[in-house]
C-alpha cells in the first residue's frame, strides 16, 4: 500500500505502544497521536479540533479514542469528531518487524501546495 | 452546432462562480461556449474551510468545489492562474495577463472581494500575512511552524477563524479587536460576550478595545505596538480587518460602480451583456459577504441565462450559519435592537448559550444564535416564508435544549432550509434519504451538498435520517452502568462475583458488548477496584489520563502536581522541598488550592516521575476520582475556642482512608468546634467537635450545588468517630454509582437507609463492611514512588521517539505543553495588582 514516491517514517517500537493506549510523537514539528487499537496501529494528529485536547492522552474504545479535555469522540478511521464541525487529520501508519512507521505520500514542503 | 454557442466568460473562478456553472452547466453543457478565468492556480474550492486546513484538520485538496475532470467534461475552458486585466465592453472581449484576448457574447463578472490591509506603520515587514486564499494560508502554516506567538488583527468572523487555525496548531495566539465587542456586524454585545468566553476557554486571548500602532521587527515582525503603549509579542501576524468588493476591472471598464459593481434583480449590470454575481456586486444598496445570498445569485443568474424570464433576485434578510473558531453562530438581518423591537432572549452563559430574536409586528427582523442552533431551522423558516411569525413565538429561541433534534426536524416545514450555506431544503433531504437511498450524513452531503460546507446543520441531517427510520433509535430504559453494559448496578455487581470477571476487557466481553466506551470503561475500573477490593486486574487503558500518570490535565495538556498534606499541615522542610522542586524545574505557577494543601501547575509529563522524586511526598490525588483532602482548623490546640483535638483527627482520618478510590471525589474535614471554621458541614464526609464528642455529617456539598450534610451519627471518641467514616466509606465505595457525588447518593436513597446500612447496621454487617474496607486499604500502591520510579507502562510518562533530526527528537506529551518559562504566579500576582489600579478605589 506505499505509493511510489511515499516515505516512510519510523516512529518506535510497538512493544512502546501498549494495547489500547496513545502515545505522542512528533515528525517534522507536526504533533501525532499513535494508538494501538484491537485493529490494528492508527494515528491522527495529536491536537483535537475543539480546542486542541491532546488525543493521544484519550481512551481508546474500539476505533475511536475520546479526548481527555471536554470528552469530544473522534473516530480514528475518518478523522470525525463527535458534536464538531472539524475533523483531525488521519495518517497512514505501517507496522513491520516490531517497529512502527508513518507513511508519507509525498515530501512534506509540496503538500500545501495544491 | 458551434456556431449557435454563445460565447461566455467568466472573470473570476471563486466559490460563486462554482455554484453559477454547476447551475448552469448542470443539466446541458451544450448551450454556452464557456471559458473561466481564475486568478488563483487552483480549480474552485470551498473558502469556507480555510481555516479547517489552517488548522491542519484537513487537506487543501478536498476543499475543492470543481475538479479539473469537471471542467474538461462540461466542455469549459478554465485558465487557472490567469488573471483578467481589462474588460473591452467595446469590442467585447477581455484581455489576461498574458495579453492573449478572448471574445464574448455574455461576460460574467465574480471577482469576489479583496482582504483590507489598513496603512499600518511596518506591513510589510516577513510574517505579516493577509487571510483569503489558499496562498496566504500555505504561508500562515509556513510561517506558524516557527511561531511561538501570533497575533491576529481583525475580531470578526475572519479574524476569529484564522485565530482558531493557529490555537490548533498549538500556537499562542492574541486577537485584536478595534471594536469593544467581536463580529460587531453578526452579534450583539451579550452574544459577542459569549462567545469571547468560549474563545478564551481555548486559550485564545482577546485585546479589545485596541488600535493596532505598528509591526515592528528586524526584517520580519517581532511584536506589535498598540496605540495605547501596549506590546505584544509576536512573530506572525494575520490581518484580517475586512474585505472589499474587487470592482477595478468593473470600474475600469466603465461600468456603475458604487460600494460594489452595481446589478438589477437579474445580476445584470450597467451593460446588458455583462452580469455580476458574488461579493463583487451590489444589489439594492446592499453587499453580501456570506455565501447563502450570494449563492442563490448564482443559482438566479444561471436560470435567467437559460431562459426563465422570471428568475429573479430580490434580496432578502441574509441569514448564515457560521462555525466561528468552533463555536457555532447564527446571525441573521438586523443586529442591534430598536426602541420598538420585541426581543425574545435566552442566555446560559456557563454553557456558552445565548439566542436572540429580534420581532416587530410578528415580523422578524434579526436573530443571534450562539452555541446552540437548534433552533436556526425554525428561523430560516420563518423568514424563507416572508418573516411572519404565528403562533408560539417562544419556539425561536426556547425549543430544543434537551429536546432531541429528531423532534425539531420533524417540526421543519418541508420548504424549510435546513443548510444555509448551499440552501437545501428539508424536502430535498428527505427526498435524497427516502428516493435516492442515502443512508448516511456523507451520502447526503454527497448527493445534495446540505452540511457540506459549515457541517452546522448535520446534526439536523442526522434527526432526519434517524426520522426517516434510517438508523434504530436508542434502546428503552437507560442502564444503570452504560449501554455498551446493559445492567443495573447491582446485577452488574453480582455478574460480575459469580464470573469471576476481574478485568474490564472481560466483562465488556462477557456483559457487554466487547468495546464499551470511554464513559463505561473508566466506570467499569472504578467498581471493578472497588467490588473486588483491589484485587483485580487494572487495565490502564481503560482509566483517564490523570489516573494513568497520577496528575491532573490541564487546558494545555501540561499536569498540576498536588503532594499531600495530611490535616493541612505541614513541615518547613517539606516547604522546602517544594519550593527547590518549584525552582528546579521552572514551574510556571505555585498556590495554595481550596483544599488546604499547595498545587504546582503546568507541569510538563515527562518531569513528572523526576519531580515526584525530589518531593518525597506522597500523592494528594488530586486528580483523582478518590479520596481528596481531610481539611482541619487549628482546634483545641491552640484555639481558645476549640472542644476537640481536630489535627490530630483529621489527620488520623486522612491516614485511615488515603488512597482508595471512590465513586466521586471525597472531600472530608474536621472541625474543632460548631463555629466550623474548616466548613465541614458542606463536606462529603464531616467531623464536628462538640463538648460531648462528635458529630459526623456526610453528603455536604458546595462546589455546583450548596447542601448541608446529613447528621449521620453523634458519638463520644475521637475512636468510634474514625471507625464510622470508615463504615460510611466503604458503604458508599460499594453501594453508589460511579460519579455520584455523596450528596447525590444520599438525596438518592436518604440518609436513614445509608444510616441503617452502616452505623445501625448488625454487628456482622459492620465487622463485614470493616474488613472489606481493610483489606482494600492494603492494596492501595502509592502510585508517585512506585511507578515515579518504575514506569508501570512503556514510555508512560514520554512519548515515541520518531526518527529524524536530534531537534525532532524532543518530544513531549504535547508539544503546546512545554511551559512558558515566564513564572505565572507572579503574572497573576501582577495581573491582581492591574485590576485593584482599575478598579479606581482610591487603593492600589
Ligand atoms: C486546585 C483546586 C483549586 C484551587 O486552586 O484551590 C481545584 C481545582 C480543580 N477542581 Fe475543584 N479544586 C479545588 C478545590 C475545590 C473545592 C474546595 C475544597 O476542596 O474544599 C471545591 C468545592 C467542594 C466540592 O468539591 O464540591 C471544588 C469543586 C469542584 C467541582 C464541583 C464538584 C461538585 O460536584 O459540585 C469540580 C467539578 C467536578 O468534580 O466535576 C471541580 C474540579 C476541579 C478540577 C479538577 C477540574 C478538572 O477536572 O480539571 C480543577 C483542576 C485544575 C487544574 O488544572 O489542576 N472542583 N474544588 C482545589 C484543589 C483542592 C485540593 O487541594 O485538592
Ligand atoms: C476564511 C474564510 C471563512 C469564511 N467563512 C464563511 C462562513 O462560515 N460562512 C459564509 O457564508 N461565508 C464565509 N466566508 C465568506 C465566503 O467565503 C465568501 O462569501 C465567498 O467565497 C464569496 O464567493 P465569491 O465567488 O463571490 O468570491 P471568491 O470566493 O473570493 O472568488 C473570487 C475569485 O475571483 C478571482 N478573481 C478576482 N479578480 C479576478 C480577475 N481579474 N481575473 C481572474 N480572477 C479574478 C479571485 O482570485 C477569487 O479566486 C468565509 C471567507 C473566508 C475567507
Ligand atoms: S472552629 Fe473552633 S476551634 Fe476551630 S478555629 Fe474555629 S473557633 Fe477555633
Ligand atoms: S479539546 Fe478535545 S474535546 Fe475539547
Amino acid at each position: 500500500m506505499i505509493s511510489p514516491g511515499a516515505t516512510r517514517v519510523r516512529l518506535g517500537a510497538l512493544d512502546d505502544l501498549p494495547p489500547r493506549e496513545g502515545r505522542a510523537v512528533t515528525v517534522d514539528g507536526e504533533r501525532i497521536a499513535v494508538f494501538r487499537c484491537d485493529g490494528g496501529v492508527r494515528a491522527v494528529s495529536n491536537a483535537c479540533p475543539h480546542a486542541g485536547g491532546p488525543l493521544a492522552d484519550g481512551v481508546v474504545a474500539g476505533d475511536t479514542v475520546t479526548c481527555p479535555l471536554h470528552m469530544r469522540v473522534v473516530d480514528l478511521r475518518t478523522g470525525e469528531v463527535s458534536d464538531c464541525a472539524g475533523r483531525v487529520r488521519v495518517h497512514d501508519v505501517m507496522v513491520e518487524d516490531g517497529v512502527i512507521y508513518l507513511l508519507r505520500p509525498e515530501p512534506r514542503s509540496e503538500a500545501h501546495r495544491a | 452546432m458551434g456556431g449557435t454557442r454563445r460565447r461566455l466568460v467568466v472573470i473570476g473562478n471563486g466559490m460563486v462562480a462554482a455554484t453559477f456553472l454547476e447551475e448552469l452547466l448542470g443539466a446541458d453543457a451544450e448551450r454556452f461556449e464557456v471559458t473561466v478565468f481564475g486568478a488563483e492556480p487552483h480549480p474552485a474550492y470551498d473558502r469556507i474551510k480555510l481555516s479547517t486546513v489552517l488548522a491542519g484538520a484537513c487537506e487543501p485538496e478536498s476543499l475543492t468545489m470543481l475538479d479539473e475532470d469537471w471542467y474538461t467534461d462540461h466542455g469549459v475552458t478554465l485558465h487557472a492562474g490567469c488573471e483578467v486585466v481589462a474588460l473591452d465592453r467595446e469590442r467585447q472581449v477581455v484581455r489576461d495577463g498574458t495579453g492573449r484576448e478572448t471574445p464574448y457574447d455574455v461576460c460574467v463578472l465574480a471577482t469576489g472581494s479583496d482582504p483590507i490591509m489598513p496603512p499600518i506603520e511596518g506591513r510589510h515587514r516577513g510574517g505579516v500575512h493577509t487571510f483569503r486564499t489558499l496562498g496566504d494560508v500555505h504561508d500562515i502554516i509556513e510561517g506558524g511552524r516557527r511561531a511561538s506567538g501570533a497575533v491576529v488583527i481583525g475580531g470578526g468572523l475572519l479574524g476569529l477563524e484564522a485565530a482558531y487555525g493557529l490555537r490548533l496548531r498549538g500556537v499562542e495566539v492574541s486577537v485584536i479587536h478595534l471594536m469593544d465587542r467581536l463580529m460587531e456586524r453578526q452579534l450583539d454585545g451579550v452574544g459577542a460576550r459569549v462567545l469571547r468566553g468560549q474563545l478564551e476557554l481555548m486559550g485564545m486571548r482577546v485585546v479589545m478595545p485596541a488600535e493596532t500602532a505598528s509591526i515592528v521587527g528586524n526584517g520580519r515582525v517581532e511584536a506589535i505596538t498598540l496605540r495605547d503603549g501596549r506590546v505584544i509579542d509576536a512573530d506572525l501576524v494575520v490581518v484580517a480587518c475586512g474585505i472589499r468588493p474587487s470592482t477595478a476591472l468593473a470600474r475600469e471598464s466603465g461600468l456603475t460602480v458604487g460600494r460594489g459593481i452595481v446589478v438589477d434583480d437579474r445580476l445584470r449590470t450597467s451593460d446588458p451583456r455583462v452580469f455580476a454575481v458574488g461579493e463583487c456586486s451590489e444589489h439594492r444598496g446592499l453587499l453580501y459577504g456570506i455565501v447563502a445570498p450570494l449563492n442563490a445569485q448564482a443559482r438566479v443568474l444561471a436560470a435567467h441565462l437559460r431562459g426563465d424570464e422570471t428568475a429573479a433576485f430580490e434580496g432578502g434578510i441574509p441569514a448564515t450559519t457560521l462555525k466561528v473558531a468552533g463555536v457555532q453562530v447564527f446571525s441573521a438581518g438586523v443586529v442591534d435592537a430598536e426602541e420598538l423591537d420585541d426581543l425574545l432572549t435566552l442566555e446560559d452563559t456557563a454553557a456558552g448559550v445565548y439566542k436572540r430574536v429580534l420581532l416587530r409586528d410578528d415580523r422578524l427582523r434579526g436573530a443571534i444564535l450562539v452555541g446552540d442552533l437548534s433552533t436556526a431551522p425554525q428561523i430560516t423558516a420563518v423568514i424563507a416564508g416572508g418573516a411572519t411569525v404565528n403562533g408560539n413565538r417562544l419556539s425561536l429561541v426556547a425549543a430544543p435544549t434537551g429536546e432531541p433534534p429528531t423532534s425539531v426536524a420533524a417540526g421543519l416545514a418541508d420548504e424549510a432550509v435546513v443548510c444555509g450555506c448551499n440552501g437545501v431544503t428539508k424536502a430535498t433531504i428527505v427526498c435524497a434519504i427516502r428516493d435516492q437511498g442515502c443512508a448516511t450524513r456523507g451520502e447526503v452531503t454527497k448527493c445534495t451538498r446540505a452540511a457540506g460546507s459549515c457541517g452546522s446543520c448535520g446534526s439536523i441531517v442526522d434527526a432526519l435520517l434517524a426520522g426517516c427510520g434510517v438508523e434504530a433509535s436508542a434502546s428503552s430504559a437507560e442502564p444503570d452502568v452504560c449501554a455498551c453494559v446493559p445492567l443495573g448496578l447491582h446485577a452488574l455487581r453480582a455478574a460480575i462475583w459469580e464470573r469471576n470477571l476481574r478485568s474490564v476487557q472481560a466483562v465488556l466481553e462477557t456483559l457487554g458488548n466487547g468495546t464499551g466506551c470511554a464513559k463505561c470503561k473508566i466506570a467499569l475500573s472504578y467498581h471493578l477496584d472497588a467490588w473486588w477490593c483491589g484485587d483485580y486486574e487494572e487495565d490502564r487503558s481503560a482509566r483517564f489520563i490523570n489516573d494513568r500518570v497520577h496528575a491532573n490535565i490541564q487546558r494545555d495538556g501540561t499536569f498540576s502536581v498536588v503532594p499531600r498534606m495530611f490535616g493541612g499541615i505541614t513541615t518547613p522542610a517539606e516547604l522546602r522541598r517544594i519550593a527547590d522542586v518549584a525552582d528546579r524545574y521552572a514551574v510556571p505557577m505555585v498556590k495554595v488550592t481550596g483544599g488546604q494543601r499547595l498545587d504546582l501547575l503546568g507541569v510538563r509529563k515527562e518531569d513528572l516521575p523526576a519531580i515526584w522524586r525530589d518531593l518525597g511526598i506522597v500523592s494528594g490525588h488530586a486528580y483523582a476520582k478518590a479520596v481528596r483532602t481531610v481539611k482541619t482548623c487549628v482546634g483545641s490546640d491552640f484555639c481558645r475556642f476549640g472542644v476537640g483535638d481536630s489535627t490530630a483527627l483529621g489527620i488520623a482520618f486522612e491516614r485511615m482512608i488515603w488512597g482508595l478510590y471512590t465513586p466521586h471525589k471525597l472531600k472530608s474535614g474536621v472541625t474543632g468546634c460548631p463555629r466550623n471554621c474548616a466548613e465541614v458541614t458542606v463536606k462529603d464526609v464531616g467531623l464536628v467537635g462538640i463538648a460531648t464528642g462528635w458529630e459526623l455529617y456526610v453528603g455536604g456539598a458546595a462546589g455546583m450545588s450548596v447542601r448541608k450534610g446529613d447528621l449521620l451519627s453523634t458519638v463520644a471518641t475521637p475512636e468510634q468517630a474514625l471507625r464510622h467514616v470508615a463504615l460510611f466509606v466503604q458503604h458508599y465505595r460499594e453501594e453508589a454509582r460511579y460519579l455520584e457525588r455523596t450528596y447525590h447518593y444520599l438525596q438518592r436513597v436518604g440518609v436513614d437507609a445509608v444510616r441503617a446500612a452502616t452505623v445501625d447496621a448488625p454487628a456482622a454487617e459492620q465487622e463485614g463492611l470493616l474488613e472489606r474496607f481493610a483489606l482494600a486499604k492494603s492494596r492501595v500502591r502509592e502510585p508517585w514512588a512506585t511507578e515515579g520510579a518504575s514506569p508501570r507502562t512503556p514510555l508512560q510518562f514520554g512519548a515515541l521517539p520518531a526518527a529524524g533530526p536530534p531537534e525532532e527528537r524532543e518530544l513531549v506529551g504535547h508539544a503546546a505543553a512545554a511551559p512558558s518559562p515566564a513564572f505565572r504566579s507572579t503574572q497573576a500576582m501582577d495581573r491582581g495588582e492591574a485590576m485593584l489600579a482599575a478598579a479606581g478605589v482610591g487603593v492600589g
